[in-house]
């Protein structure tokens, strides 16, 4: 039975720039008691549609309808909307940190929320929230009651989250992006949790991701969206394992889980078009290998036999376009030829922060690493493990307790100034977050010109040429040269950070979670592109990832780090076949398995037209959203 | 291997259609740049529109001094005691000779208020560019070494807070003699203080994000990330705080001149101008030599109050909209 039907929603967003089209005449239905995915890269809508399902997003103007128990969600009133909220429809979201209240103890959190929807007493609405954090496993409930949210893990505060959206036994629970802020193994155990409280409460999951591995295990039904619009729906196995559109089949090549270790990723080429001015046709077109001439216009709504629903104009299955070849590999470059085959030698290494209190944090804890020239080493570990530090440590960042880093035979405690500035030459980094690393005020040129600068080798219009070669190396246009970083996407900054770093053809790149932040068809670009600088300039990367689908594809051997310790180091194919650690397994078994593929065995049962151009639908007047504005 | 030709072969991209793509993607939404979006958001606000208006009435009328004084005949400090005062010696009103009143020494008060206008200008931008000098160079160096030459500079920055204005200024001047220069001086040293605790403390924050790291591991020197790499972030709320000195300079001054410690008489400023009507009870009778300055002072310092939290809303609507990829 459907509890949720959305039909030919419309969401519109007026900002300075425009109106943002950030939904499109999306349909779907969620049948009562199913486990249903939303996926999309970011961009695609997917929050958006389920925030103004909800009546979060303030300013928007929404049309279509949301039948909800037989209501229309969209023409409620405020304080109508208000008891839906929470009491019928639960919400999760992506931050646990940030959604719960910093001032309040959980206990009195959950008590509120009750409390706001039912009259019942202060002792009734404790002992039921207390019975929540049980049933969500908070060990030692009643006396966690009273405890802040900083007082827990980030794993844990999603579970008081989850506790906190089934207190009124919703009919339906959203998740938005529930599980991106954890660590791989805590994403699996919440997961599982979200699973069994759906059976335990009979409870209906929509649950949005960015990550087909996540839904691909937990999901009945998926929905794929793009640029704001549906691209494919249907039973979740059908629709991963043997895709009918050609974004879906994109997404799952792109994906590093998903392709062979050493075989390269095949990207979708390009960018998700801006949702100010939408393409009229499909939204896909620009970036489909299948793309024929007829896609400029609105693609029909094909409906197969086993269910799946796709929106495109092609009738066969997508397409396989050939992986991108990759230039031979040169030698890894070495100025020595004498010189033994490792790059930089740790011995013993040991970090301490002194506390104002108690003993010194122990951050890195007698390591002894090598890395060879030429290869990809690969950093595993969850967050807090030391993984970072250890690679500001070998890039001469922070200064190590005890221990010694030798790069290339010097050893840099030892180091002057001036010789410390030209191993600023041969080690450089990329880092995480490509909004953080580039400076927001200045331009694109004067960023990637900056080691030309600070080391005075060019300068005027030999450096202004260097960039722009710089700039052309890693596929960003060159005469972007004077944008500012926010005029360009995360995979385009960090294409930016990529050329920073290669600017002064280093010996060794660290790389700290280059792509963690990046959508999955953007994150195979930049791989490809790490691959290929790899290959043609004899680098040698020190790849840092909390992701081991990503890490097992790229590196060559891997160092599996936990409580500032290297615990296992092994060839990656070794380390796959057969961890020796209980935690190198337990982070096996929480990535994300390959997702089969089969082929499809599926009829053609019905083609829908999309509507003519008709009368425009009419938009619903904005809604003024209480407790939505910040 | 085939690798080892004369030239070395142009890196092969299997990526290279991207670059066009993306070219193509960015060129159909032209972005504004941020200077067009703060211009456009300025100008949507009627405040900022009016309070411009009236600076740049008020600058003219200032540079425009001399023309008003030949225009009228009357110097800024000729005295006309006959056709200024009546025959008892109380100044006359607004009249066609004298369109806004003489004073009590039969002096134009329109061409003493364009002489005077010019005094205030100067004052107040020189002495808040002068504050907001100090006041950066003070913040972004204790912010970004942080530790004992921060705790130093933050305890000075203290002390000076604490040190009573009027006294100090009324010791000064009693010591030095009043003069311009001494003025400008003492308005700088009480000024700059705010600014460098705004600073520091965005400094700080801004220290410790990756993009400063990323520039420490090119290699890049100290000051080089102090001056290329952090400045050009805090240049938001210099604009905004230099603006919103910009009227306490002047009222300072105002202030000054009034006690008699700041402008030395006959040069005109709006403070003595104020303090002559207030001599003897002489604005009981002659009204205009109380609201003339005093409404042209109103006037510029609510019209630079005004502009500088229109230029706050302008270029920071980060209050508004939030998030990384807004």
């Amino acid at each position: 039975m459907a509890l949720l039907e959305v039909s030919n929603l419309v969401v519109d967003i007026p900002t300075e720039d425009g109106t943002v089209h950030a939904v499109q005449d999306v349909s779907f239905t969620v049948h009562e008691g199913e486990f249903f995915g939303i996926v999309g890269e970011s961009g695609s809508g997917k929050s958006v549609m389920v925030q103004s399902i909800m009546g979060l997003v303030a300013g928007a103007r929404t049309s279509g309808t949301v039948d909800f128990r037989g209501r229309n969600l969209l023409a409620l009133g405020d304080e109508a909307m208000r008891s839906v909220r929470g009491r019928e429809i639960g919400m999760i979201f992506q931050d646990p940190l940030s959604s719960l209240h910093p001032q309040y103890t959980v206990g009195w959190q959950i008590v509120e929320q009750i409390r706001a929807h039912e009259k019942i007493s202060q002792q009734a609405a404790k002992a039921r929230a207390i019975e929540l954090l049980e049933r969500v496993r908070i060990p030692d409930a009643a006396a966690r009651f009273d405890a802040y949210p900083h007082q827990f893990s980030g794993g844990m505060r999603q579970r008081v989250m989850i506790a906190m959206a089934l207190s009124l036994g919703p009919a339906l629970i959203i998740a938005d992006e529930p599980t991106t802020a954890l660590d791989s193994t805590v994403q699996a155990q919440i997961l599982d949790l979200l699973d069994e409280m759906r059976r335990e409460f009979g409870a209906t999951v929509v649950m949005i991701s960015h990550d087909l591995g996540v839904l691909a295990r937990v999901a009945d039904r998926v929905m794929v969206m793009y640029a704001g619009r549906r691209m494919e729906l249907g039973e979740s196995a059908n629709v991963l394992c043997s895709p009918a559109h050609p974004y879906t089949a994109g997404l799952l090549r792109s994906s590093a889980f998903n392709r062979e270790p050493g075989t390269p990723l095949v990207p979708i080429a390009g960018r998700p078009p801006s949702l100010l001015a939408p393409p009229s046709g499909c939204a896909f077109a620009a970036r489909c290998p299948d793309a024929m001439s007829i896609c400029s216009e609105r693609p029909p709504l094909r409906r197969y036999d086993d269910g799946t629903e796709v929106v495109c104009w092609l009738e066969g299955e997508p397409g396989e376009p050939p992986a991108p070849e990759l230039p031979p590999a040169v030698e890894a470059r070495s100025d020595d030829p004498a010189a033994d085959a490792s790059i930089v030698r740790v011995e013993s290494l040991r970090l301490a922060f002194p506390q104002r209190r108690g003993p010194a944090r122990v951050v890195l804890d007698d390591i002894t690493l090598e890395v060879r020239r030429g290869e990809t080493l690969g950093l595993v570990g969850e967050s807090g493990c030391g993984k970072t530090t250890l690679a500001r440590a070998i890039a001469g960042l922070v200064a190590p307790t005890a221990g010694t880093v030798t790069f290339d035979g010097h050893e840099l405690s030892t180091l002057g100034r001036r010789e410390w500035r030209s191993l600023r030459r041969r080690v450089q980094v990329v880092f995480q977050d490509p909004f953080g690393s580039l400076n927001p005020r200045r331009r694109v040129g004067s960023i990637i010109g900056d080691p030309f600068r600070i080391h005075g080798l060019a300068s005027g219009q030999g450096r202004r040429a260097e960039v722009q070669e710089l700039m052309e190396l890693v596929g960003l246009n060159p005469e972007h040269y004077n944008r500012f970083p926010s005029q360009f996407s995360g995979g385009q900054r960090q294409r930016i950070g990529i050329a920073r770093a290669i600017a002064l053809k280093p010996e060794l790149v660290i790389l700290d979670e280059p792509v963690s932040a990046l959508d999955v068809s953007i994150q195979a670009q930049v791989l490809n592109l790490l691959d290929e600088l790899q290959r043609t300039l004899g680098l040698t990367y020190l790849f840092i990832s909390h992701d081991l689908s990503v890490v097992r594809h790229v590196c060559d051997r891997i160092a599996v780090m936990e409580g500032g310790r290297i615990i296992e180091l092994d060839d990656a194919d070794r380390l796959y076949r057969d961890p020796q650690q209980p935690f190198t397994k337990r982070l096996l078994a929480a990535a994300a398995p390959e997702i089969p593929r089969t082929p499809a065995r599926r009829r053609l049962v019905r083609t829908a037209r999309p509507r003519e151009a008709g009368p425009a639908p009419v938009l619903l007047p904005e809604r003024a959203i209480e407790g939505a504005r910040r | 291997m085939s690798l080892s030709t004369s030239k070395p072969p142009a890196p092969r991209l299997a990526t290279p259609k991207t670059a066009a793509i993306a070219a193509r993607n960015a060129a159909d939404v032209q972005l504004r740049g941020s200077w067009s979006l703060t211009f456009a958001r300025l100008r949507r606000d009627p405040a900022s529109i009016g309070s411009i208006t009236v600076i740049l009435l008020i600058v003219a009328f200032a540079l425009g001094a001399p023309l008003v004084a030949a225009w009228t005949g009357h110097g800024p400090t000729e005295q006309f005691r006959d056709t200024g005062l009546s025959p008892s010696g109380i100044p006359v009103g607004p009249s066609a000779e004298f369109l806004l009143g003489a004073d009590q020494l039969g002096r134009d008060v329109l061409v003493r208020l364009a002489y005077g206008a010019q005094v205030s200008l100067l004052v107040g931008v020189v002495a808040s560019i002068a504050a907001s000098v100090i006041g950066v160079v003070v913040g972004v160096v204790a912010g970004f070494f942080g530790g004992p030459v921060d705790t130093v500079l933050s305890r000075i920055t203290d002390l000076v807070m604490s040190v009573p204005f009027l006294l100090c200024a009324i010791a000064l001047v009693a010591v030095l003699g009043p003069s311009l220069p001494l003025s400008i001086a003492v308005i700088v040293f009480f000024s700059w203080t705010g600014l460098a605790r705004v600073i520091r403390g965005q400094v700080m924050a801004l220290r410790h994000r990756e993009f400063v790291e990323a520039a420490r591991s090119l290699g890049a020197s100290r000051t080089s990330i102090m001056f290329r790499d952090i400045l050009p972030n805090l240049v938001v709320p210099i604009i905004v705080y230099t603006t919103l000195m910009i009227p306490s300079a002047i009222v300072f001054e105002a202030t000054l001149s009034f006690l008699g410690l700041g402008i030395v008489p006959p040069t005109p400023s709006w403070g003595n101008m104020l303090a002559d009507a207030a001599n003897g009870s002489l604005y009981l009778i002659a009204w205009w030599m109380v609201v003339v300055p005093g409404g042209a002072l109103l006037a510029l310092t609510l019209a630079f109050n005004l502009l500088g939290d229109g230029l706050r809303d302008a270029l920071d609507p980060a209050a508004s909209k939030g998030g990384k990829g807004a």
